[in-house]
């Protein structure tokens, strides 16, 4: 990679450049959230209840006088956490799991693979409801079912990459010069993987702040008052119907602004690390 | 053939064990004593005891897994808490609900990004071709519950254009007599259009919700698979030979495009089944993923269980369709199969 590649990818689609920057935006309100956020997330005050937004409340208030704007600009950094947690795990896992079986092969291979068949052959959103269903309605269990639903991506990712290369010469050589298996795995065969693994991140970051979020929203995994994108969602829903359209609405577009910002960010890193995979 | 037929129903079996395996270790892994929970909260040391002895749960793992089996093998997803009813007569009389809206929006979503892929891929660069790409991007960033929530804003709120965003009837019709379970399908055999026309208002939201979250992975395949097929050998000759651009694009390459597409269907099916129960939320629509719902919030774990296995058996029955449909349609694969 260079940085024509850069110009060429960002000419080409200028919307990338809108990504990274999102990007930034959110890694800012994440770490700065609480300490920038007008009122307090969590202070109802029912003298202002069901404001629409006006320029003391800019996202308007909810059914308990709460201020939206405040409520949302906390929410980022539990949304963000719950999904960039859930990703590392799955990334550590999955990857090490492909490593292993595209380089060892045999029953390694076979077990893993079996895994990674299983957790796919499940429409993955049920397979993550019925994990916290399961386990218990905790923000711990939420990370534990999205690692396990973004595993298969990793692991085939890995493997692919290991098994192409468990038997180039390079390999062979640190293998006679009496390299662990493990020393070739981490040190030989995991910088090859890095490339094509960290585009699948940037996109499934997107993917697991929807997951999170979904789940939130159906009553999984985090509890109200605590602000999170979904459960926000979820309480503005009863109201929409009733044309208090800004509890939801606001909560919403940050979350789908935040996903689509990782989306557009891993389009674009594709693009330079792999521009076969162009669309 | 039917070798190959056998072949592929063999291969699905080994993803339908592992289904049964995970859906069993969630069921043990309750949170705290299944036993004390299915006793009820007053019971005593000697009652958990009882229960514990009666769900055979005193019993060695293995030996409690093949009772499972044998269980679900008799039909028995064990009986919901609160309603006291079979799990799996209730599922199955729900399932049709679900499925309805679920095959209604993946119709839908077909009949928009197929043609849409086969524009931008014939015109590269075009507005069509931008369009494609914009939707592509923005289709995967939509939750669900959002889209649904904003469409219900918009044309029931506002315009009053769409019926009450609930259920799947208004309360002035009462059901077509159960033939399929589709009420679309049931309402015509009953030449009722008048309800025809009422369920299929209800059923236009969330229909449209599914579909706009399933557009993107459709559009984008019929795009990238158009695009390879119209730069093959077959397709130059073609239009060497003089054949008319329409022959060209649809009988030699939009039929060998499909091809691949029909595989993603498999996984968009997937996606549809589990943003079913967001949407089924949202437009209280009374399928298995609002019934899981419910009962999951009374802490019901037995129809919840019954749900993801149910969704799990489901989603592999039809990868296994859309297998055996590509192995008829596409005689090169059982070459290397």
């Amino acid at each position: 990679m260079n940085l024509r590649t850069v110009r060429h990818v960002l000419a080409d689609n200028p919307l990338s450049a809108v990504g990274a920057a999102l990007v930034l935006l959110l890694v800012v309100v994440a770490i700065a959230g609480p300490s920038i956020a007008p009122y307090d997330p969590l202070a109802t005050n029912a003298a202002a209840a069901l404001q629409p937004p006006s320029a003391a409340h800019w996202f308007g208030t909810d059914s308990l006088g709460r201020d939206i704007f405040s409520r949302v600009l906390v929410a980022t950094r539990l949304d963000l956490a719950i999904a960039l947690s859930a990703v590392v795990v799955s990334y550590t896992v999955g990857v090490a799991l492909g490593l292993a079986a595209g380089y060892r092969g045999g029953l390694t291979d076979r077990i893993v693979m079996r895994l990674a068949d299983t957790i796919m052959a499940f429409p993955l959103f049920v397979l993550a409801m019925g994990i916290v269903a399961a386990l218990g309605n905790t923000v711990a269990n939420i990370v534990l079912a999205t690692v396990v639903i973004n595993l298969p991506f990793y692991i085939r990712l890995a493997r692919a990459e290991a098994n192409v290369r468990r038997n180039a010469t390079y390999i062979e050589a640190a293998r006679l010069a009496g390299n662990t298996d493990l020393r070739i795995m981490a040190v030989h065969l995991f910088p090859n993987v890095l490339p094509p693994t960290m585009v699948q991140v940037s996109l499934n970051m997107g993917w697991a702040i929807l997951n999170a979020a979904g789940l939130s929203f159906i009553g999984l995994g985090v509890r109200p008052p605590t602000p999170e994108w979904g459960i926000m969602v979820a309480e503005g829903a009863t109201y929409i119907i009733s044309g208090e359209w800004w509890i939801a609405l606001f909560p919403g577009a940050v979350l789908m602004l935040a996903v689509f910002a990782f989306n557009l960010l891993g389009d674009a890193l594709r693009d330079i690390f792999d521009p076969r995979r162009r669309i | 053939m039917l070798r190959l037929v056998a072949k592929r129903i063999l291969a699905a079996l080994p993803n339908l064990f592992g289904v049964v395996v995970i859906t069993f270790a969630l069921t043990r892994a309750l949170p705290g004593d299944p036993a004390a929970y299915f006793a009820g909260g007053a019971a005593t040391p000697e009652a958990v005891d009882e229960v514990r002895r009666a769900l055979g749960l005193d019993r060695p793992l293995p030996e409690q897994f093949l009772r499972y089996v044998a269980d679900l093998a008799r039909g028995d997803f064990g009986v919901s808490l609160t309603t006291g009813q079979p799990v799996a007569r209730e599922i199955l009389t729900r399932l049709p609900a679900s499925l309805e809206l679920v095959l209604a929006a993946l119709l839908l979503a077909c009949s928009i990004a197929i043609p849409l892929g086969v524009l931008a891929a014939t015109r590269p660069g075009s507005w069509v071709d931008h369009l494609c790409r914009a939707l592509v991007t923005l289709g995967v960033s939509l939750p669900v519950f959002f889209t649904g929530l904003l469409l219900a804003y918009v044309f029931y709120f506002l315009l009053g254009w769409a019926p009450s965003p609930i259920g799947r009837l208004d309360p002035v019709f009462s059901p077509p007599p159960t033939v399929t379970g589709f009420y679309l399908v049931d309402s015509l055999l009953a030449r009722d259009l008048g309800l025809f026309r009422s369920s299929l208002a209800q059923m236009v939201l969330p229909m449209a919700t599914m579909a706009l979250f399933v557009l993107a992975p459709i559009a984008r395949m019929t795009r990238a698979s158009m695009l390879a097929v119209l730069s093959s050998d077959f397709v130059r000759s073609a239009r060497a030979a003089g054949l008319a651009p329409h022959t060209v694009l649809v009988t030699y390459a939009l039929r060998n495009a499909l091809l691949p597409v029909l595989t993603t269907l498999g996984m968009v099916f997937g996606f549809m089944l589990g943003s079913s129960v967001i949407v089924e939320k949202v437009f209280a629509w009374p399928g298995v993923g609002a019934y899981a719902l419910d009962a999951l919030q009374a802490s019901d774990y037995a129809p919840v269980q019954g749900f993801v296995l149910a969704m799990g058996v489901l989603f592999v029955l039809l990868n296994l369709i859309v297998d055996l449909a590509y192995t008829l349609a596409d005689p090169r694969v059982s070459i290397d199969a």
